[in-house]
């Protein structure tokens, strides 16, 4: 086992202050204080108590990355506090344990009176009652409440399966209901942006919705209408609820309230397979979790990392997929010299062309969308070939919250395997001059349409041998002699360095198509056919290889990398 | 012989008697406020100075004033709370959002005597260091924020308002802000709410406590119009003359608004306490008695949020006795004194002061319906049990008045508000729960016999499609 990176480790945190209470008997000592939605610590709450006792009070307006509501009453529990004396000195019992006052309702000393744990700080002494008769007696009275004017058609609503009132119901709920009044008609399917389609009849709410885009997303673009039972959630008046992070209320809403128009009615959840990755559409790097069935990816969902995204994460990311399994994505592997078209056959000439490159006649144009390990191993043939290396870089709009100017993924990943230097693309010139002189005679290009970047359709014609792989057509795989098609991340795994120099990793969620293969398995094999070792059999041999060689990777491996990734000095 | 008390409005109802300045300073209008303005700082045995403020502030914590808007709260330890060491200005807002059903007192102060309630705002401010302050009127009284409007301009004309009051180099403003309509304005919270221009929805407290994170989430004072008119009168009069009025813990005088079947409805100013519920309803200078051959048959003693009490119930006090002892002593309804303890003691309260009197020609579960409805039409729908069972109640009921009860019902409505009292945010959740909790057991034999008349003409209803109007169309009732 290596030790941890420098970066990982930490001064030890000063002694907490911690309170003493008691969850369902149990005595435990709590910080007083703890991080509010915002990081900033605050009284400890109730709920954070009875999370740290192993507990999950239950809750729909609650989420920890979101102001305070209080409106939903699910958390509501039973509590006591130590009893005072005139004297303002705690009353003992017999045994000197001190006397707990149960809370109750002032005007009806016989009922319990719940506080709600979401926003109730504990103190000293206090008791929580989590599990009691009268605090399960509350959580079914609000589960009552909110669905004697629901619809109650899980059978067609794209929430079942992970819906908490679903959820709780089950846990918490009666059977029946007593309710045998008309229910309150809504509005059904309103159309709340170009991706979110609102059922408010489904709504319970818990304005999560409604904070999030206005304390998170700073856009004040949702509200409530009308009074009492028949609130219902809307858009401003004549605006379209459209901000870049309008999906995340889709994953916020704890019922099918609130669906994504991408993926409503497309897949029971419960079909779905959900693998770990990432987004690959910026250098953020958010983490997400990928749904897919029978190899077709239906939805992206953010994977909570406080390091990095937090819970959210831009439409534009989330949607950024569907190319992926586009029907033109390359799926032939084919040499245009010999006509070949098989994997052995192609990389054998590929080989032979690299063998025989004299010093100085090869360049290589590789894709800060690559990832590390292909990088590395890219790199290692660059050395062999003795080629100049470049990569392209790809600059655009960001914002306050989560989206980065850079559009690469690896952009970090490109300059820690030395594949480029701190300023992408500045060898493009000499590249484009070097083909022109005719000094360079062979091109590697991955991942990029090098015509949009300098090196022009007229350029690439002079040169002998261009060997290219790529997930998409563009005007450079069609001037490929050599055409090895990759994959897209989502099909394959490897690691990306995001912005911030956050090291993660990322799973295969689907298969790629065709002869598509992950382009580290054949960039091993023909580094082999080359005579050099590196043709690893998998890829945490490939990755423990690449870190015992790249010293902005010292010490890591694979497995001690976990699903939220590790900070790399940059 | 019990008769009314007027301080408040001594001269509300004068022949003459006008709501401009010139007339209220014939009357020794804003004499208080000179007085106040004019305090000097007093030292104290132990060599402490109390300022002009702390005076003021100490003088109302002594005379007793609870709070005239529904909670009855100690109206100087509500200024105490008030944080004076955030840095943050402290504001104070009038709750004239007078609402709930019954209830026609702050109405009269404003329309009839509206200085005295800046009087009173200007001295409560000066002694709270509030700079800026707001009257919040119910939407539904615009003559009530034309007037006070003016008399602003007035006061302000005359130096009573704006900066360096009467050369004392203290300064004030007051802004009259209407509401839109929506009784939840007047919890304090919703209306601090609502004054920030957001929807009224109520702030769960803790953390929102409004002496300390109220108006702009800085210290506030909320006080009801008569609360703050009274305050005139303390300075005034001086605090032991003030607790001299009514009765020990219930200090002063209230203005009580009494109506429904009585001969002679109307409001009336008393010292609290010194006059009976009996006598309220019964004696010739308040309600003068039932209308002519009606028997009583309940009274809604503090705005139709307060649990009603039935004719003939007795209660249990406590009393002290001539030894001084604490003993329980049984009271009958009509012999209740109508003040803060008493009521909550005999498991109401007094509320807003106002009180509805109903005889026996009343429908016990028509007027629950009707009071039901206006909850449910004025619950602002934030928090699960007041949302949902507000209007579930509302629903049942509007069966039961529709031929369609059943005589379970009468435990249906019992369980339904017995799952909203105590679990929301606002007190709104005790006001629609209450009357339904207090209405069904004191006269659950009119619930019961209805329901089972019902019953007995359509057969009973079970199940979520039973009731014909609660089935699917096009599927089959059950």
């Amino acid at each position: 086992m290596s030790t941890p990176t420098t970066a990982e480790l930490k001064p030890a945190p000063p002694p907490v202050e911690t309170i003493r209470i008691k969850v369902d008997g149990r005595e435990l000592d709590v910080p007083k204080t703890m991080p509010d939605w915002q990081g900033k610590p605050q009284p400890t709450t109730m709920l954070q108590a009875c999370a740290m006792a192993g507990l999950e009070v239950p809750h729909y307006c609650y989420h920890p990355k979101l102001p305070i509501a209080g409106n939903c009453r699910m958390c509501l529990i039973e509590f006591g506090t130590p009893m005072m004396g005139p004297d303002r000195k705690p009353v003992l019992n017999e045994d000197g344990s001190p006397k707990i006052a149960r809370s109750v309702l002032p005007y009806e000393p016989d009922a319990a009176r719940g506080a709600i744990a979401c926003a109730t700080p504990i103190s000293p002494g206090m008791e929580l009652y989590p599990s009691s008769a009268a605090t399960k007696q509350m959580r079914e009275a609000v589960l009552e409440s909110l669905l004697i004017n629901h619809p109650l058609d899980c059978p067609i609503c794209d929430q079942a399966g992970e819906c908490k009132l679903q959820e709780y119901s089950v846990e918490h709920g009666q059977a029946t209901s007593r309710f045998v009044e008309t229910k309150v008609h809504k509005p059904k399917q309103v159309d709340l942006g170009p991706r979110i389609m609102l059922d408010d009849e489904r709504c319970v709410l818990c304005t999560r919705c409604i904070r999030f885009t206005r304390d998170v997303a700073g856009d004040d673009a949702l509200g409530i209408v009308n009074r009492g039972s028949y609130n219902s959630i809307a858009a401003y008046p004549g605006r379209q609820f459209d901000n870049n992070y309008s999906l995340n209320t889709v994953d916020l809403c704890p019922v099918g309230a609130l669906t994504s128009k991408d993926f409503r009615f497309q897949m029971r959840v419960w079909f779905l397979k959900e693998t770990k990755s990432l987004c690959a559409t910026c250098g953020t790097g958010c983490n997400i979790t990928a749904g897919a069935r029978e190899e077709k990816l239906l939805r992206f969902e953010p994977r909570q990392n406080d390091a990095v995204n937090g819970p959210w994460m831009c439409d534009h990311g989330r949607l950024n997929y569907k190319w992926v399994q586009r029907e033109d994505r390359l799926s032939t592997v084919i040499s245009t010299r010999t006509g070949s078209g098989t994997w052995t056959g192609v990389l054998a000439e590929v080989a032979e062309v690299l063998r025989n490159a004299p010093k100085g006649s090869v360049a290589m144009v590789l894709s800060a969308r690559q990832t590390n390990e292909e990088l590395y191993l890219l790199n290692k043939l660059a050395v062999l070939c003795g080629a100049i290396t470049d990569s392209i870089a790809r600059e655009g709009q960001g914002d306050a919250l989560l989206v980065s100017p850079d559009k690469n993924p690896n952009s970090n990943g490109v300059r820690l395997t030395g594949v480029a230097y701190t300023e992408m693309g500045i060898q493009i010139p000499k590249i484009a001059a070097g083909i022109r002189n005719g000094q360079i005679k062979t091109l590697v290009v991955f991942g990029e349409d090098v015509t949009r970047h300098g090196l022009e359709g007229d350029v690439l014609s002079r040169l002998d041998h261009l060997i290219v792989s790529d997930v998409l057509p563009n005007e450079t795989t069609q001037r490929a002699h050599f055409l090895l098609p990759g994959c897209a991340h989502i099909e394959k795994r490897g690691t990306f360095v995001n912005v911030k120099g956050r090291l993660q990793k990322f799973m295969k969620a689907v298969e790629p198509k065709g002869d598509a293969r992950p382009e580290w398995e054949f960039l091993g094999e023909l580094l082999q056919l080359l005579g050099r070792p590196e043709n690893f059999k998998s890829l945490e041999g490939l990755f423990n290889q690449m870190a015992k060689d790249t010293p902005a990777f010292a010490g890591l491996e694979w497995s001690r990398i976990g699903d939220l990734g590790v900070n790399v000095k940059l | 012989m019990p008769q009314e008390y007027r301080l408040i409005l001594k001269h509300a109802d004068e022949p003459g008697y006008t709501p401009d300045i010139e007339c209220y300073l014939r009357h020794g209008g804003y004499e208080s406020l000179r007085k106040a303005l004019a305090l000097a700082p007093r030292e104290l045995p132990d060599g402490k100075r109390m300022s002009a403020q702390e005076q003021i502030r100490d003088e109302v914590l002594k005379s007793g004033l609870r709070g005239r808007g529904g909670a009855g709260f100690s109206c100087g330890l509500k200024w105490s709370f008030v944080d004076r060491r955030s840095g943050k200005p402290i504001y104070l807002i009038c709750n004239a959002d007078e609402s709930e059903p019954g209830t026609f007192k702050d109405r009269q102060i404003i329309h009839k005597d509206p200085h005295q309630l800046i009087e009173g705002m200007v001295i409560s401010c000066f002694a709270n260091d509030v700079k800026l302050a707001y009257i919040y009127i119910r939407g539904e009284m615009p003559e009530g924020a034309k007037l006070l409007n003016k008399a602003i301009k007035e006061a302000r004309a005359r130096n009573f308002l704006g900066p360096n009051i009467l050369g004392s180099g203290y300064s004030l403003e007051i802004h009259v802000h209407r509401g839109a309509g929506a009784y939840i304005c007047g919890e304090e919270t919703g209306l601090i709410e609502s004054l920030e221009g957001k929807r009224a929805y109520p702030r769960i407290k803790p953390p929102y406590f409004p002496a300390v994170l109220g108006l702009y989430q800085c210290p506030t004072i909320v006080n009801n119009v008569e609360t703050l008119a009274a305050v005139k009168h303390i300075v005034a009069m001086g605090s032991g003359e003030y607790a001299k009025l009514g009765t020990p813990n219930n200090t002063g005088t209230r203005i009580l608004s009494l109506s429904g079947h009585v001969k002679r409805p109307g409001y009336f100013e008393v010292e609290v306490g010194k006059v009976t519920m009996g006598e309220l309803i019964f004696h010739e200078n308040f309600g003068g008695g039932m209308r002519d051959g009606r028997k009583l048959k309940a009274i809604i003693p503090g705005g139709s949020s307060s649990k009603v009490f039935k004719a003939g119930e007795t209660f249990k006090l406590k009393r002290k006795g001539p030894d001084g002892q604490m003993a329980a002593v049984d009271v009958g309804i009509l012999d209740l004194p109508y003040d803060f303890d008493s009521l909550q003691q005999a498991g109401s309260m007094s509320g807003s002061g106002a009180i509805i009197v109903m005889d026996d020609s009343t429908d016990i579960v028509e007027a629950l319906a009707n009071v039901s409805e206006f909850y449910a039409h004025e619950s602002c729908g934030q928090c699960t049990p007041c949302r949902e069972g507000a209007l579930w109640m509302s629903k049942a009921l509007h069966r039961m008045t529709h031929g369609h009860g059943r005589k379970a019902d009468a435990d249906y409505l019992l369980h339904i508000a017995q799952n909203i009292q105590g679990r929301t945010i606002c007190a709104f959740g005790e006001a629609c729960a209450w009357p339904v909790l207090s209405f069904v057991k004191k006269f659950k034999d009119e619930f019961e016999s209805r329901g089972a008349a019902d019953e007995a003409r359509h057969g009973s209803i079970q199940g979520a499609t039973g009731h014909p109007t609660a089935a699917s169309p096009g599927l089959p009732v059950i």
